[in-house]
């Protein structure tokens, strides 16, 4: 039980709360119009006469934006409705030019699907998808050149939208927080948005209501607009349930709102009641026929989706022998669950995960590239793991061997020859070694056989020291062993 | 030489062909028919100069021999139509001032073909009309007026009144109820709407998206045939534009009508019509007889729901679709304190009444609560009304009615402005077809006692414009109507 | 389905016009013979019939991902009735 309870003075509370995430499609042009998506163009420059809402301008649906709507919805579990309809959503805002949204109302492009989410004690949890339309983007308002006008530009107006909508179903901001991880993380690997949530490429508004735990009613709820980033939906959430529990605790009651949450106070303030909700006036579009997708589509998609972080944790746990979290680490982002698998392929999988997440992940850090930018190669890694699991140098050695690595990529067979690494395993080299160092120290020699046998360390350390680092640990001990026991 | 206005198109090509005249005398002659026919207020803008620009490129390329299927032939363009760098205004104030940067489909398809540009022409204000008397710019005056001016039908009545008095060789026109058929009656001229999705609606301003469709006026059926070859074709940028074939419309005239079945239906003889129209209904049904076609009844039950469910569905769509007239991007501006004071104070200033009564009866239709007891009930009666098209055509080719229960009445006239909805019922004939989608042409039938004109409809099947014309054309060889004012 | 003055003042704020106080009634009294009238169509028997949404009998095609469109800022703000630094304006908005 995952559950956040909130305690009351006449009894528990819990939360009962849904997401409706907004992500921008991955699609080269917009989803009505053949203007650029691209982000950062200068002022109104991507935007065509149907994106600003001219007289006489006509939409036409980008097959992308629906492949990549029904790309997410397979990746959700979801059902692929392959009869959809788009409506018009009516309202006036300076940052939607024609008046209405295009939209999809009665007739979704996806239906009902879940995402397991994985949650802090280990356990996990299946929540609800309710639905995914797709739709297109409002441009922007700019408040904040002028004292007297506020400035529109219709860069963003017309970028295609998908509304992923949630059933009810979390219980508390942490359950909210693991799902919109999750969501990103899906959606990245499918590459159908970038997640982004501080850029607006991903938005989410919350509704949230509490009941007394052991209730099933549904009381009002709040719909809390534009969140921008998991802590802060995880903060609304929490403050906004709170408040709601002292209102009821105090005898008030909780009309149907919308509230905006502040993010400088992390508090959610009023914003409009139900009575002045939008009466949207939705509507089929009729410069739009119905999307009727056919199997082949559907089943296109379908063949060429790539295998999703569930599939692929469970992969790495049954067939690589990894460990769960191991697991969970490295399918977090898909490149860095194609990167090791690149570095593993061939080579021991566990090995290869705790060089990756240890010393590879350290120097990323230290270094503070990403992934793509690193100095080693997911083969070259891979290769220095190699190395060690066939004797040809030992953990010690890997470490410098590493370490030049960075520093000059080059491949570590080639470090190692280079620099005449290669660890001694002829036991006729070492046995020789180890027969001078008992002859000239007879004393330990002496001491170790009287019972003091941590000096076997002392030993080893000798062997390796005259060997210059490059005798195998294993072979020295055991020639040890047999000589002085 | 006649006069060589009074050529019809086809006659005007094969004048230019035999260089009997230029392209150039061709505009001039009419330019000079605008300057004496200003008094019917049929242009709203003209731009002659442009068009003898045109007409001089295109007697080059007929010099050549070369030139398209329109070459050096002087057209008015309704102005619904946006056209490139000429002011476009749908005859309303909230688009003063509007220079288009685009040009429609259709319009671009005209100009390909070497027609010549001579202005555009008044109409309807959004084409919300059916007299030509809600345009911002005054009503059209029906050059078949006598001692008081009359009206020349609406929505296209600059269109019709402009081929009737000789001031273009052909006009493009829309309809949406009825909007090329009612003023070619009125005005004793031809005019074909065509199937729905056969004519892009790319450019063209928006009324009712799902009923609007252009389609050319002209002074017989052979000009509609040729012009309407220059204006049908699939269109990638209007998705509700189809994709399917486009015949050579000209090549069905001549064609035989024996055996073709003439559907008749009982429930058009509605009581109280006309008396003289009912008689011409019967004229025109015994000429088609006696050139061997056979007459059926056929039944249309639902049409008497025809109209209350057109003033559902036509007013909805234009309530979203003249959304984007608020003073925002283009068109005319008037300011206040607020973003919800100026849209209130530049739509309240830029919309004319009946527009404004539309607009909110279309508001209300789509509003909460209503949506199925209105919107979503007309949709289904629609469904009826195009159904009972489908049945009848399976017992006949073509459905012959009368345009229009009147003649043109004065501009003004008292009784048709007594209420909201007298003047609406003028659309009787022609609105369910418009509902089914259908093509259908109207024509003149004869001179009614005052000696106005009357029209007679066409009605055919989906994408059979071909049977409507031939049709047409053989009815018109027996009316002999030849008659200008 | 009569309505009342205060839902012709909602749907006109709806539609963003505004009427004169001295026109609220004139426009009441249109809206409910328009409202009568169209009523007729409730004696319509639509039963099991399905809405009628668009006559085409098509399916809606779909175009290619291509960027072939934008690069026109001055043409899409030449009709605007105010501009700034490439930006359209409108009066303040308070959020």
């Amino acid at each position: 039980m995952s559950g956040l309870i909130i305690k009351g003075n006449t009894c528990d509370w819990e939360i009962i709360c849904g997401l409706e995430i907004h992500c921008q499609i991955i699609s080269k042009s917009k989803i009505f119009s053949g203007a650029s998506t691209h982000y950062g163009a200068d002022v109104n420059e991507n935007v065509s006469f149907v994106d600003a809402g001219m007289p006489g301008m006509l939409p036409v649906l980008n097959e992308e934006c629906v492949r990549q709507a029904v790309k997410t919805g397979l990746g959700l579990n979801a059902k692929i409705n392959k009869h959809s309809v788009f409506s018009r959503k009516n309202y006036f805002y300076a940052d939607l030019p024609q008046g209405y949204q295009i939209t999809q109302f009665e007739h979704p492009l996806v239906g009902e699907g879940f995402v397991k989410i994985d949650l802090e004690d280990g356990s996990n949890k299946s929540i609800g998808i309710e639905r995914i339309h797709i739709e297109q983007d409002t441009g922007k308002s700019i408040h904040d050149i002028s004292p007297t006008k506020t400035f529109i530009d219709f860069n963003r107006a017309g970028v295609g939208l998908m509304e992923i909508v949630t059933k009810p179903d979390f219980r508390s901001p942490d359950e909210a927080g693991a799902f919109l991880r999750k969501l990103r993380t899906i959606v990245r690997y499918l590459g159908t948005c970038d997640g982004n949530m501080d850029e607006g490429s991903m938005r989410c508004d919350a509704s949230v209501s509490v009941r007394p735990v052991g209730s099933n009613e549904l009381r009002p709820r709040a719909e809390i607009k534009n969140v921008n980033s998991v802590k802060f939906v995880m903060q609304a959430i929490e403050f906004e349930a709170k408040r709601q529990v002292e209102i009821y605790e105090s005898g008030g009651e909780i009309e149907q709102q919308t509230r905006l949450f502040d993010q400088n106070t992390g508090e959610t303030r009023f914003m409009r009641s139900k009575e002045f909700a939008h009466d949207y006036r939705y509507f089929p579009e009729p410069d739009l026929l119905p999307l009727d997708l056919s199997d082949e589509f559907i089943a296109e998609i379908k063949s060429g989706l790539v295998e999703l972080p569930d599939a692929k944790q469970e992969r790495f746990v049954k067939e690589m022998g990894l460990t769960p979290y191991d697991a969970s680490v490295l399918t977090e982002d898909r490149e860095t669950a194609e990167w090791f698998e690149k570095a593993a392929k061939g080579h021991d999988a566990k090995k290869v995960a705790n060089w990756m997440m240890g010393d590879f992940f350290a120097m990323l850090n230290e270094k503070k590239i990403s992934l793509a930018e690193s100095p080693i190669s997911p083969e070259n890694l891979g290769a220095l793991v190699e190395l060690i699991t066939s004797d040809v140098i030992n953990g010690k050695t890997a470490k410098d061997v590493f370490a030049i690595m960075v520093e000059t990529g080059n491949t570590p067979e080639k470090i190692v020859e280079e620099k005449g690494l290669k660890q001694v395993t002829d036991t006729g080299a070492i046995e020789k070694i180890i027969d001078d160092i008992i002859a000239s120290n007879p004393d330990n020699v002496a001491a170790y056989k009287g019972g003091k046998v941590n000096l076997m360390g002392w030993f080893v350390g000798q062997v390796m020291k005259a060997s210059h680092g490059k005798a195998n640990p294993g072979v020295v001990n055991s020639i040890l062993k047999q000589k002085l026991d | 030489m006649t006069e060589l206005t009074k050529l019809t198109i086809a006659q005007a090509k094969k004048g230019l062909k035999n260089k009997e005249f230029s392209a150039v005398e061709l505009v001039e002659a009419y330019a000079t028919k605008m300057n004496k026919g200003k008094k019917y207020n049929a242009y709203v803008c003209e731009t002659v100069e442009q068009a003898l620009e045109q007409a001089k490129q295109s007697q080059m390329r007929l010099d050549r021999g070369e030139g398209g299927n329109l070459e050096g032939i002087p057209l008015g363009i309704k102005d619904l139509f946006c056209t490139k760098d000429i002011a476009t205004t749908a005859c309303s104030n909230i688009l003063k001032g509007f220079v288009p940067p685009y040009e429609s489909t259709v319009t671009k398809k005209l100009l390909d073909a070497g027609a010549n540009f001579l202005g555009k022409l008044n109409l309807d204000e959004f084409a919300m009309g059916g007299s030509n008397e809600t345009s911002a710019f005054g009503p059209v005056v029906n050059p078949w007026s006598k001692d008081v001016p009359l009206v020349a039908g609406g929505s296209s009545g600059g269109s019709a009144a402009a081929v009737a008095a000789e001031m273009c060789a052909g006009a493009t026109g829309t309809d949406t109820g009825g909007s090329i058929r009612q003023p070619s009656a009125y005005c004793g001229v031809t005019g074909i709407k065509p199937t729905y999705g056969r004519c892009s609606r790319y450019g063209i301003i928006a009324f009712a998206s799902s009923l609007d469709q252009a389609g050319p006026i002209a002074k017989d059926v052979r000009d509609c045939a040729i012009m309407l070859n220059s204006m049908a074709g699939y269109d990638a940028k209007d998705s509700t534009s189809a994709n399917v074939a486009v015949p050579d419309f000209e090549r069905f005239l001549g064609d035989d009508i024996k055996g073709m079945k003439i559907g008749i239906p009982k429930e058009y003889r509605v009581d109280g019509l006309n008396k003289e129209i009912a008689a011409y209904w019967d004229k025109a049904a015994e000429m088609l007889k006696a050139r061997g076609a056979e007459i059926v009844e056929i039944s249309l039950p639902n049409t008497k729901y025809a109209l209350a469910t057109y003033y559902i569905i036509a007013p909805a769509e234009a309530s979203a679709n003249l959304s984007r007239y608020d003073g925002l991007r283009f068109g005319n501006r008037v300011d206040g304190n607020t973003l919800d004071e100026m849209y209130i104070n530049s739509r309240s200033a830029g919309f004319g009444k009946e527009v404004k009564k539309r607009i909110m009866v279309g508001t209300y239709v789509l509003s909460a609560g209503y949506y199925d007891a209105y919107y979503l009930k007309a949709q289904k009666v629609r469904r009826l009304i195009r159904d009972d098209f489908i049945k009848a055509f399976e017992k006949c080719d073509v459905i012959l009615t009368p345009t229009s229960p009147v003649a043109a009445f004065p501009i003004g006239d008292k009784s048709m402005q007594d209420d909201p909805i007298t003047m609406w019922l003028n659309d009787i004939f022609t609105v369910s077809v418009s509902l089914a989608g259908l093509p259908a042409m109207s024509l003149p039938i004869g001179l009614n006692e005052q000696g106005l004109p009357l029209g007679i409809q066409i009605i055919g099947k989906a994408f059979d414009e071909g049977a409507v014309l031939k049709t047409g054309f053989a009815l018109e060889q027996d009316v002999n109507f030849g008659g200008a004012k | 389905m009569a309505i009342d003055q205060e839902t012709v003042k909602k749907i006109a704020f709806l539609s963003r016009l505004k009427i004169e106080e001295d026109k609220i009634e004139s426009t009441e009294d249109d809206f409910n013979k328009i409202l009568d009238w169209i009523e007729q169509l409730s004696e319509a028997n639509t039963e099991n019939v399905e809405p009628l949404v668009s006559v085409n009998e098509c399916s809606l095609q779909m175009r290619a991902d291509e960027v072939c469109d934008g690069n026109q800022a001055d043409k899409v703000l030449a009709n605007a009735p105010m501009k700034e630094y490439g930006y359209f304006g409108v009066p303040k908005v308070v959020e």
